[in-house]
């Protein structure tokens, strides 16, 4: 597994952690976790500059920078978008601004779960298909729904583990384990990581990658928990290729009977 | 006089104000990395920011890059 990477879009990544950079106090903490977590992709978002709205987020004026210093690159994002309309805007000015044509599409159902709205996300991605972006959208842990993000041309597909933030894990490893088994593109677990075992377990079911924040920045540690939540994603994915053996009901001996002693 | 709405505020510009005068009255050099103009809600590419006229009324939503996803 020495020469394993993750291939999205046929742009070639050796990590399989990608970072999103919501949270982070400062920059020197976004700036240790890229480090620690080996990260070469990192999401952003775009917001108003220059009118006070920015100001007082102490990432604003420099966190490309930040990104570029630390040799990762920025995905951008369509974060807080919650009609098709505005996805495709943001992800046109995201373009403009970034100079990349991937987009990290999110279109947000109610900002109570942030959960997906289906409908709205088939249609921005269908959109920005057609205009040339390279989409990776971001999913419920619908396999329907992944495989029909897949057939409009996605590059990838990232379903939920469980809502942004909440730091649940997977609730349905079934559903994720079915997204992977049907899927021809990169399956990155999005959402719901709260820890080292949550990014092994979604490396395990067979997912490509995963993206996390919010359990790196609001980690107590965050470059600590970034250098376990990678150590979680490569123990899964070794894992994965190993084979496991099957979950069974009862014991099964791992040492003969046969020439058992009479005693 | 050209009264224009920037990010969600009002603000009173020269007559024949362009895009790139936009960005300049936010204290932003033109060529800044990582800023995208939309103009009523249409992107204007940064290669046309100087050729870009704000009319009386216009929208315009000046966006940068913020820590976010996840």
């Amino acid at each position: 597994m020495s020469h394993d990477p993750l291939v999205i879009a046929e742009r070639e990544f050796s990590s399989r952690l990608i970072l999103g950079s919501g949270g982070f106090a400062n920059h020197e903490l976004l700036r240790d976790a890229c480090a620690a977590a080996r990260a070469e992709l990192c999401t952003v978002a775009l917001r108003r500059i220059g009118t006070g709205g920015d100001r007082s987020d102490p990432l604003a004026r420099s966190i490309l920078d930040v990104l570029r210093d630390a040799g990762v690159e920025v995905l951008p994002n369509t974060a807080g978008c919650f009609t098709a309309r505005d996805a495709v805007r943001t992800a046109h000015l995201a373009r403009e601004a970034f100079a990349t044509d991937w987009i990290k599409l999110e279109v947000i159902g109610d900002d109570r779960t942030l959960l997906p709205d289906a409908v709205e996300l088939v249609a921005a991605a269908e959109t920005l298909v057609g205009d040339g972006f390279r989409v990776l959208p971001y999913t419920t842990d619908d396999p329907t729904l992944a495989r029909r993000l897949e057939d409009l041309g996605c590059v990838a597909v990232m379903p939920l583990g469980s809502p942004i933030g909440s730091g649940m894990g997977i609730c349905n490893p079934y559903n994720i384990s079915l997204i992977v088994e049907h899927a021809g593109v990169p399956v990155v677990l999005d959402a719901g990581v709260g820890t080292a075992s949550d990014a092994a377990l979604a490396m395990e079911l067979g997912c490509d990658a995963v993206l996390c924040a919010s359990a790196i920045s609001r980690a107590h540690d965050p470059a600590a928990m970034a250098a376990a939540i990678r150590a979680g994603v490569d123990g899964g994915r070794l894992a994965r290729a190993a084979g496991r053996i099957p979950r069974r009901r009862y014991a099964e001996a791992s040492t003969p009977m046969a020439g058992l002693p009479t005693l | 006089m050209t009264r224009v709405c920037v990010n969600g505020e009002a603000r009173t510009l020269g007559a024949g104000a362009t895009v790139a005068d936009v960005v300049r009255s936010l204290d932003l050099a033109p060529d800044a990395r990582g800023i995208a103009v939309a103009l009523d809600g249409e992107v204007v590419p940064r290669g046309e920011w100087a050729a870009t006229t704000v009319a009386d009324g216009a929208r315009v939503e000046v966006l940068g890059a913020i820590g976010g996803g996840r």
